[in-house]
């Protein structure tokens, strides 16, 4: 028994078992036990839905199946879109505000301290009180609408979180040729820096992968119709203003990132770039952007997951039935605890996970490989 | 034998001890507004039992939005409430009868002689397989169409009878400038103008043969429906989905709007909070096509299997389902009692109407509010609707309802 040699190693086992077996139990466990659910009727048959002992039965993958394919819940496919969408621009509304505001400050303006915390204020709020703050200025016939009038302008007429207009339709029918036309421009992406950074093999087989996706996509993959008819679905605009409360609330948070990371740069690298003859936009160009890429990941994964996830800022928005401005975690809500369909809710909780855990898993795993190296 | 019989006197006597004292909890979502007629039933019961420890577990959010999930984790984790709050109808018996959660309670009914006190057609939504799940303490309408007499003189119409003459009233008022003449409020009261809609289109029968399954979602005649939900759509406001029913009822009382399509609870609003007195400040009328049917919806206390507090649970049902009870509670909180003998002379002019018509008018249940169709259907009605709106095809809205009663076993 290697383990019980060393008793540092004995200890250090037992003072991290409680902590083990509660994650295990209470995270893995429940994780588990969700997953299970999803690949049951529980919720199907009313009668066994709220019972004491209810009777489910085993039905593979048709939870998942359904809301993907089935006629009633095109509701859980715009959810998806929406979730898309938002994610898109709630990140690149945040990194980009967010890094303005920290290049900003970095210049030590007159105030900095003040400023600072003044943009780092909204993050210690709870969504649910950013929610119903914006929820008022979003009314249709108030606030952000009532701003236009104060330089003597027309009221603004856009209607915010209820608006039904929606942009950048695609038909549901489309998204696997969609999706495998955008996966095999990345690889292709991938095999052109693998050549450039002289690693062969890995081009080669990231360039034949894309090859293979991109003739699958324009030979089999047009035939694929999840969908017996053409379904639409596309940007809905009342998400402007869930986005721009979000962005108000998170931007702050990733400027703190970028400040700290700006303020990591050495002194001495700018002035180098200086007596070199950088001029003030190489210098961020060349020197300061490359060295934050790490802080962007971060930063990304970080916002990322809380898009994904969003629940309490939406709720307190635009409330649970507002269906323009509605994502998977309140349609599990919904579909679990209104509709009572166990089953089915518990398939969403299994498809955001998912989603989380392919923002997550490939950043965990590049920060484990990269601490190992160290 | 002896022994029997003095076993038998202690527990008679042991039971006796224990209606006298204990807990019972009761969970309700009448918070705020509503919390004073909750507080009279309380009183009540307190004064009959004083040593009844009462706890009062309310979960807030309208039409118990939050409390039903809650619910929900308290039963399937053990944990039931002594009585709890749920709509008459299909939100009981679709949701915890036939999971065989409730207690039979027409030992109660037959005991209390409530059998000839409750209408036939309420004792039959109550009930599943011939026997009765709850006792109902209110009775609210649904279909109520609301307006302010001195604005329709002014704009010279009368309140419309039908949904064709609705129409009519609605391109006149266009004409005279009013540009949305009915107000509508948020998503739920957009499914409310449906079951009105409905109703008024199918008339009684048709309507509760959707529920039993006699007619299907995609008949014409239901497409009819849709189509007509479409063209009184077109006559409401366009920023509906922003506005709660109390900024609905609002844009009528200040001539913004002709019409609102509401449940009664809209009077206890303008009423109370507003001040107005019926018949004067405002005016009602059944909604278009609904003369003579009400469509009704009720909130109930029932007997979930398994409580701690049994005798106290049953005493309390007795309270609810009394006259007393009713008579205590109803005008605290704007509807009228259960009960078809209350006394008219502690409601309100508009109650009072309400009355004439429940004790008269056919009974029908509410879709949105629990009466007739399951949470199953009711809640994923909302996404029939968002296909509607977003689509406006008739057709496609019906196939997927249809596709949702199947689904569900509507009527089964």
């Amino acid at each position: 028994m290697n383990w019980f040699r060393n008793k540092d190693t004995l200890y250090g086992f037992l003072v991290i078992l409680p902590s083990l077996v509660l994650l295990g139990i209470f995270v893995y466990g429940f994780i588990f036990q969700t997953f299970y659910t999803s690949l049951t009727d529980w919720g199907r048959d009313p009668a066994q839905a709220l019972s004491a002992n209810p009777q489910i039965r085993f039905i593979g993958l048709e939870n998942y199946r359904e809301l993907f394919t089935g006629f009633v819940d095109a509701r859980f496919r715009q959810d998806l879109v929406n979730t898309f969408f938002f994610t898109v621009f709630f990140i690149l509304g945040c990194l980009s505000l967010g890094l303005g505001l920290a290049i900003v400050l970095d210049r030590s303006p007159k105030g900095e301290g003040f400023f600072r915390t003044i943009f780092l204020f909204p993050m210690s709020l709870s969504f649910i009180v950013t929610g119903t703050i914006w929820r008022w200025m979003l009314q249709p016939q108030g606030g952000v609408n009532q701003l236009p009038t104060l330089v003597g302008l027309p009221r603004g007429e856009f209607a915010w979180l209820t608006s039904r207009e929606q942009i950048w339709q695609v038909s549901w029918n489309d998204l696997p040729f969609i999706t495998a036309l955008v996966v095999s421009a990345v690889l292709v992406f991938i095999a052109i820096a693998a050549f450039r950074g002289g690693e062969r093999r890995r081009g080669y087989i990231a360039s034949g992968s894309a090859a293979l996706l991109l003739l699958w996509a324009l030979t089999l993959g047009r035939s694929l119709q999840p969908l017996p008819f053409d379904e639409l679905h596309g940007f809905n605009l009342a998400f402007i203003g869930i986005i721009l409360a979000a962005v108000w609330q998170m931007s702050g948070y990733t400027m703190a990132l970028y400040l700290a990371g700006l303020r990591g740069i050495p002194e001495e690298l700018r002035e180098a770039a200086r007596v070199d003859g950088a001029s003030e936009w190489q210098l961020y160009q060349r020197i300061i952007f490359p060295l934050l890429a790490p802080i962007t990941l971060s930063a990304m994964i970080i916002l990322g997951h809380i898009s994904l996830k969003i629940f309490d800022l939406i709720f307190a928005m635009a409330g649970a039935d507002n269906a323009p401005t509605d994502v998977p975690a309140l349609l599990m809500y919904l579909t679990t605890f209104r509709a009572n369909q166990i089953a089915k809710g518990a398939a969403i909780g299994m498809i955001l996970l998912l989603l989380v855990a392919a923002v997550i898993v490939p950043y965990l795993y590049s920060q484990l490989k990269s601490e190992v190296r160290r | 034998m002896r022994k029997l019989f003095f076993a038998l006197v202690t527990a008679a006597l042991g039971s006796l001890a224990l209606a006298q004292s204990g807990k019972l909890e009761i969970f309700s979502w009448w918070a705020g507004d509503e919390g004073p007629a909750l507080q009279a039933l309380i009183d009540l019961y307190k004064k009959r039992y004083p040593n009844v420890e009462v706890i009062n577990a309310t979960v807030t959010g309208g039409s118990g939005v939050n409390a039903r999930a809650v619910l929900k984790t308290r039963m399937l984790g053990g944990d039931p409430p002594d009585s709890f709050q749920v709509h008459a109808g299909q939100e009981l018996t679709g949701t915890w009868v036939v999971a065989d959660r409730m207690e039979d309670l027409t030992p109660l009914f037959n005991q209390e002689g409530w059998m000839n006190r409750f209408p036939k057609g309420l004792i039959d939504l109550i009930s599943y397989k011939g026997k009765i799940y709850s006792v109902p303490v209110n009775i609210h309408r649904s279909n109520v169409m609301w307006y302010v007499p001195a604005k329709l003189r002014e704009w010279g119409v009368q309140p419309p009878k039908t949904w064709a003459e609705f129409l009519t009233v609605c391109q006149t008022l266009k004409s005279k400038g009013l540009e949305a003449p009915l107000a509508l409020g948020e998503n739920w009261t957009q499914q409310h103008l449906w079951e009105s809609v409905a109703l008024g289109v199918l008339g009684a029968n048709d309507y509760s043969n959707l529920w039993n399954g006699k007619l299907r979602f995609n008949d014409p005649k239901v497409v009819a429906v849709w189509n007509t939900f479409g063209r009184v759509l077109d006559c409401a406001n366009k920023d509906a989905s922003g506005l709660s029913w109390q900024q609905a009822v609002d844009r009528v009382l200040e001539g913004q709007a002709a019409f609102n399509i509401m449940g009664d609870w809209a009077a206890g609003y303008m009423t109370t909070t507003k001040g107005l007195k019926p018949g004067e400040g405002f005016g009602w009328a059944p909604s278009p096509g609904t003369a003579g049917v009400f469509m009704m919806l009720s909130d109930s206390f029932g007997l979930p299997k398994g409580v701690k507090n049994r005798t106290n649970v049953l005493n309390w049902l007795r309270l609810v389902g009394s006259k007393e009870g009713q008579d205590a509670f109803n005008p605290l909180k704007g509807s009228i009692a259960a009960r078809t003998d209350s006394d008219p002379s502690k409601y309100n002019a508009y109650l009072q109407s309400a009355m004439r018509d429940w004790k008269s008018n056919r009974i029908v249940g509410s879709l949105v509010h629990g009466a007739v169709a399951p949470e199953s259907f009711m809640s994923q009605f909302g996404t029939v609707m968002e296909i509607y709106l977003s689509s406006r095809n008739a057709q496609a809205a019906a196939n997927a309802a249809q596709a949702i009663a199947t689904q569900v076993r509507l009527g089964q």
